[in-house]
């Protein structure tokens, strides 16, 4: 298995661009922006299930949800709540969730496990739904975003939506450098050899339970800095952001963007934001974007269908450059 | 009395799960995909039904035509798209079957709407019998509890006594090796299929008249359907049936303990069974 991170050029023209980017940019366009970086983060954290460790969770907005209703709940009424303090308390909740629920789903595999991650998302989607705890189906507003402190000084105003562009992108690069780092550290060769063959990594002496349950916290703590941007952004939290149409959005981005490769993720979310956008435009297709779920739809079994590899596989065969996509065994007989 | 009522629903509740899980479970066990579209076909037979005794005036009418038509949308999904996931990733059948469930869901908005419908109970069935001086009990669940009986009766004789049930229990148990002994692979597969699609319809068509129709209403039978065949085993009728009983039991006995926590319920089952058992309660590991 190759490397897995874009050349590094590439990696800092794509940064500057984005760091440029507010320059250009009405405030629409920076809130959509903000929006499309957060769902980066989210992507980012579920291929690191899906693409580097192979396991398809397919409820993996419970983590992302679990952490923006923990914002919502901790949040003062009319008070700016502690970034750090709200921040680490919404990320521990999401990897104490990860943490209850991978141990009894990493044990199965397959279909099992799909069918599993998702039974226990709509387990937290019910309890949010139908009970009083998070406001019910009604969800909670965040009234007051919270407050970035340090020692002393705000360097960043959250209410400003060009300053909030800019934490969602320092907080994408972290997320990113980070997986890179942690990929080609023995612990992502490790989950790597999960993913090709979990039983050699066995019979070699590799605790596979634990290395599974390390990715699938961890992936369950980065939704949950995902989720909590995000709910910080919208100032709302309701169930459906930890529904099964949310995981199956997400799943759809590491797809759309070939997954197994970090950049693959992060172009993914771009590709489904604007996708998304540009489908449920009544400006360019009319009164037909009222139901834009129809052509996402199709699009999806078309690039199911038609792009097995993504678009980030397209781009990397554009370049010549050999295609990572494991190959499964059924592929290869 | 009280009890018996809630009992009687919890096995009807159970049995409609089964007609809709025996589907998913063969769906898996034979040709290896996971269909998350299986809810939104029994939402189309529900929304089918509610269209035909529109048209008909009859339910008689409705439910057979209902189930014809998704047998035949069944066996033209299967060969226009689910013939070529049988040897793609498990994941590539989740995103696609994802897509078909935003496809029929719209297509149902711009068809019906997005209000609820009722369906009117066929006069024959439209009475109660009486238990106590204030409780009854409608004759229409009797008459689908019997339903499901009869086809989950009829299932286990066609296979386990037909031909045609030697030829699925040896792909469920070995596809290549039956190919290979001559069993036309695909075939069985468009059919079995097929099947699926109309029984989870037949399940959404009966239903119809005493949950209604409305928008979303396949999502959450199709997640109570995973936890069956996750309980039960992949592949299996048997536990299958076992599971949709006790999932139905725990649903409607947890609706009247504690309402807002009878979901969890459900998956408390699931997670201790999992503890327990993780390859189902019905499949050897």
């Amino acid at each position: 298995m190759p490397a897995i991170s874009l050349p590094r050029t590439a990696l800092i023209i794509a940064v500057m661009l984005l760091a440029l980017f507010p320059l250009v940019s009405t405030t629409f366009y920076l809130q959509l922006g903000a929006k499309i970086l957060i769902m980066a983060i989210f992507a980012l954290s579920l291929d690191l299930l899906v693409g580097h460790t192979g396991l398809v969770s397919l409820g993996h907005a419970a983590y992302f949800g679990l952490a923006a209703y923990t914002l919502a709940l901790l949040s003062p009424k009319y008070q700016a709540a502690n970034l750090w303090l709200t921040l680490s308390a919404a990320m521990i909740a999401a990897a104490l969730a990860a943490l209850i629920i991978g141990y009894l789903v990493v044990r199965t595999a397959g279909v099992y496990f799909i069918m599993v991650t998702l039974a226990f998302a709509q387990m937290l989607y019910a309890i949010f739904h139908d009970t009083d705890l998070g406001g019910g189906s009604d969800g909670i507003y965040i009234l007051v975003r919270p407050e970035l402190t340090l020692a002393g000084f705000k360097p960043l105003n959250l209410e400003d939506p060009l300053e909030f562009y800019y934490l969602a992108l320092i907080c994408l690069i972290i997320v990113y450098a980070f997986l890179d780092r942690a990929l080609h550290a023995p612990f992502g060769r490790a989950l790597a050899g999960i993913r090709i063959n979990e039983q050699r990594m066995r019979s070699i002496g590799y605790p596979v339970f634990t290395y599974k349950l390390v990715a699938f916290v961890l992936a369950g703590a980065l939704a949950g800095l995902a989720g909590y941007l995000s709910a910080c952004q919208f100032g709302f939290v309701n169930p459906d952001i930890l529904g099964w149409h949310q995981s199956g959005v997400v799943l759809m981005m590491i797809i759309l963007g070939g997954m197994g490769r970090l950049h693959g993720a992060v172009l993914g979310a771009f590709a489904y934001v604007f996708l998304q956008e540009i489908l449920s435009s009544p400006a360019a297709l009319g009164a037909y974007a009222k139901h834009w779920q129809l052509s996402m739809g199709a699009l999806i079994v078309a690039v199911v269908l038609l792009l097995p590899h993504g678009i980030g596989g397209c781009i990397d065969i554009a370049l010549r450059r050999q295609s990572y996509r494991h190959r499964d065994p059924e592929s290869v007989r | 009395m009280f009890y018996l009522i809630q009992l009687l629903n919890a096995v009807q509740y159970g049995l409609l799960l089964f007609l809709l899980s025996s589907g998913l479970t063969l769906i898996f066990g034979i040709m290896g995909v996971i269909n998350l579209a299986h809810g939104s076909f029994y939402m189309v037979g529900a929304y089918l039904a509610f269209w035909l005794v529109k048209l008909s005036g009859s339910l008689w009418l409705a439910v057979p035509i209902a189930v014809l038509i998704a047998f035949g949308v069944g066996l033209l999904l299967e060969t226009a798209i689910f013939s070529r996931l049988y040897k793609r990733d498990h994941l590539y059948q989740v995103l696609l079957t994802f897509g078909l469930i935003l496809i029929l869901e719209e297509l149902r908005s711009i068809a019906f709407g997005d209000d609820v419908h009722g369906v009117a109970v066929p006069e024959l069935l439209n009475f109660s019998i009486p238990l106590t001086e204030t409780l009854s009990y409608p004759v229409y669940r009797l008459f689908v509890t019997g339903v499901c009986l009869v086809i989950a009766g009829a299932m286990y004789w066609v296979i386990h006594k037909t031909r045609i049930g030697m030829m699925i229990r040896a792909g469920n148990s070995n596809r290549e090796m039956a190919a290979s002994l001559g069993i036309n692979m695909p075939l069985l597969f468009a059919w079995v299929f097929a099947f699926g699609v109309a029984l989870a319809a037949l399940a959404g068509a009966i239903a119809s008249p005493i949950s209604s129709v409305f928008p979303g209403m396949g999502h959450h039978i199709l997640i109570l359907c995973f936890v069956v065949v996750v309980i039960g085993g992949i592949g299996s009728i048997n536990g299958a049936m076992i599971a949709s009983l006790a999932i139905g039991l725990a649903d409607t006995l947890g609706k009247v303990i504690a309402a807002e926590y009878s979901a969890i319920a459900v998956y408390l089952v699931m997670a201790l069974i999992l503890l327990w058992r993780p390859q189902g309660i019905a499949n050897k590991a």
